[in-house]
């Protein structure tokens, strides 16, 4: 395979190009990161064509976003591209953590089997983004345009007018909608003058990627102060291709450009790893990071995803990942809308859930960052009483704090939510909210049947006769749900049906919209509507 | 169950000699780090957040008053 950042992308003079009325499109998604490619891809897979603006001329060098959780994955099986990022990626699932020159304890992050995809899997940005610019040539429907940069915007009544700079000059088009995935330095936040306020860390950290060949087991390990970074944390995870990302806490004071020479870092890479390895240097950055959010992430017509939207420190792999979940929430809504199945406040329901994952997030990130770098004497003494007390107690093990890793939000309390029928505290995974838990079926996956459109399940070992009379009434009604009937042991033990059955309604993000212990299909298409923005009872 | 405030010690005064006698030896700074320790183990052995967070608040708002009093007189 040759190496996918050497590929260059063409600037491509558009149809817009040299128009003197502006065009409409409906959709035009800035920021060609993962986040507005799997916009586009979603999009795409709902029939729906958009047009990607983004100024690169290729993929960029470093690997930078490199756990996909999950929840990332089995959004990429709804859009054809779990496999290959799985299979590209190096799968990984048991954590160490050393204190000191001490082994204080170990995880695993998916004790539980019978799920298609592992907790994670380590793969570098520019193959998550290579995959998905392919995939988004395969559809025909997503306008790539590269080396183009917005250089203004302006909101109309119905719509926003984009001026855009390309190579040979500027051109204007109308977007009914944008969904801006431009990441942490916005320029569609700052064109609309949004602030972006919140907590800045001053300690700096060095990523360094490196080639090696190294037997070395595909884990997450975690250092505080290690003997080879004193009074500070290391972080260590391998990535596809024999590559392995390395990264040091450095403190506030440290020299910026003293520390990114090659011969310190690898100075620094010959401590951790032996005096007598050999590796070639694939990428070092410097990098200090940010707790912040927007106060809205729609703001008319105008969504905001990913980084653009909110930014956190890296600790637990929640940035990118939290990212494709807002394109996931954010595709089927605009979808209903663009074809006029629910009314435009249903995108108020991407504000209200996507904020308060996005709020779950920084809490989680940011008491990971005051647990790896604590501030004062205090937060210090209990930091390390964790970690002393860890090696031997299991009591400390769940206090220490190297960054509580990606999973998927559940969205407790949103407006979208129908009635839950189940019994207070029974089977609270799979509650109204939560995203679908996975289960094999017979020749293939729970998550499989789902994702597409409105999906009714009946899990149960004996099945409601009735099922094919709901299905009719089901297909006819304002928002058509597909029923189906589950009755694999594992699928009917995880949403609580080993007794009796359970009727549930997925939204096509694959989310619990509701849950009945009886078949009412008038309960059912209530709560579709209900899902879709269209009723409030 | 709130937080106990009526005594509830069987030998108070063996106790908190206990208590001063594991500090001794220790400079402030690992006197520091033995306190938290314990209330680690402690929070875990009562296990009942909420009264965890009374105790928190209770010790607070003691030192808090001693400070106001100070500064206030």
């Amino acid at each position: 395979m040759t190496d996918v950042r050497s590929i260059n992308f063409p600037y491509r003079r558009s149809a817009d190009y040299g128009r003197r009325q502006p065009q409409p499109h409906p959709i035009v998604i800035v920021g060609a990161g993962p986040v507005g490619l799997v916009a586009a891809l979603d999009l795409a897979a709902k029939g729906h064509a958009s047009i990607v603006i983004d100024k690169k001329t290729n993929l960029a060098a470093g690997s930078r976003a490199i756990c996909w959780a999950k929840r990332t994955l089995e959004i990429m099986d709804r859009l054809g591209l779990g496999e290959v990022l799985t299979s590209k990626g190096v799968t990984w699932q048991t954590g160490k953590v050393f204190f000191a020159n001490r082994r204080i304890y170990e995880f695993d992050l998916l004790a539980e089997s019978a799920h298609r995809r592992p907790a994670f899997v380590n793969l570098q940005q520019y193959y998550f983004e290579h995959f998905c610019i392919e995939a988004a040539a395969r559809t025909g429907l997503v306008d790539l345009r590269w080396q183009q940069e917005v250089v203004g915007l302006q909101p109309t009544s119905d719509g926003t007018l984009i001026q855009i700079r390309t190579p040979e000059g500027d051109y204007r088009l109308i977007a009914d909608w944008v969904i801006a995935a431009d990441g942490a330095r916005s320029t569609i936040r700052r064109r609309l003058g949004l602030g972006f306020e919140g907590r800045m860390f001053d300690d700096q950290f060095l990523i360094c990627d490196i080639k090696m060949r190294m037997e070395r087991p595909a884990e997450r390990w975690f250092w505080f102060d290690p003997p080879f970074n004193r009074g500070r944390s290391a972080l260590l995870h391998k990535q596809a291709d024999d590559v392995w990302r390395l990264d040091f806490q450095l403190g506030a004071a440290a020299d910026r450009d003293e520390e990114v020479k090659p011969d310190n870092v690898a100075r620094r890479v010959r401590a951790m790893l032996g005096a007598d390895i050999a590796f070639g240097f694939e990428w070092i950055s410097l990098y200090r990071f940010q707790s912040r959010r927007l106060a809205r992430f729609r703001h008319g017509r105008v969504l905001f995803a990913g980084d653009a939207a909110h930014q956190m420190s890296p600790f637990g792999a929640r940035g990118g990942n939290s990212g494709i979940q807002d394109a996931d929430n954010l595709a089927w809504k605009l979808d209903l809308v663009l074809r006029r199945l629910a009314p435009e406040s249903l995108l108020d329901s991407y504000d209200g859930e996507r904020i308060a994952a996005a709020d779950e997030n920084l809490l989680n990130t940011t008491r990971s960052t005051d647990f790896i770098a604590p501030k004062g004497m205090i937060s210090r003494a209990f930091r390390d009483g964790v970690l002393s007390l860890a090696e031997t107690e299991p009591l400390a093990r769940r206090l220490v704090n190297s960054g509580r890793l990606s999973v998927a939000a559940s969205y407790d309390g949103s407006a979208l939510n129908g009635p839950d029928d189940f019994a207070a505290g029974e089977c609270p995974a799979s509650r109204p909210g939560a995203a679908a838990l996975d289960a094999p079926l017979a020749d293939a996956f729970l998550l499989d049947a789902l994702g597409r459109g409105f999906v009714g399940v009946c899990f149960g070992r004996e099945q409601a006769a009735d099922l094919a009379a709901a299905n009719r009434r089901l297909s006819e009604a304002a928002t058509p749900v597909k029923m189906l009937a589950v009755s694999d042991a594992i699928a009917c033990r995880r949403y609580g049906a080993e007794r009796a059955p359970a009727y549930y309604l997925f939204r096509p993000d694959q989310h619990v919209a509701g849950r009945w212990r009886a078949l009412d299909v008038a309960a059912l298409a209530r709560a579709a509507e209900r899902a879709s923005g269209k009723a409030a009872g | 169950m709130p937080l106990k405030r009526e005594p509830n010690l069987k030998d108070p005064d063996g106790l908190y000699a206990a208590i001063l006698d594991a500090h001794a030896d220790l400079s402030e700074s690992e006197s520091i780090a033995l306190n938290a320790r314990l209330v680690l183990l402690l929070a875990n052995h009562i296990g009942e957040e909420a009264v965890v967070r009374e105790a928190l608040a209770l010790a607070r708002q003691s030192i808090d008053e001693a400070a106001g009093s100070s500064r206030g007189t």
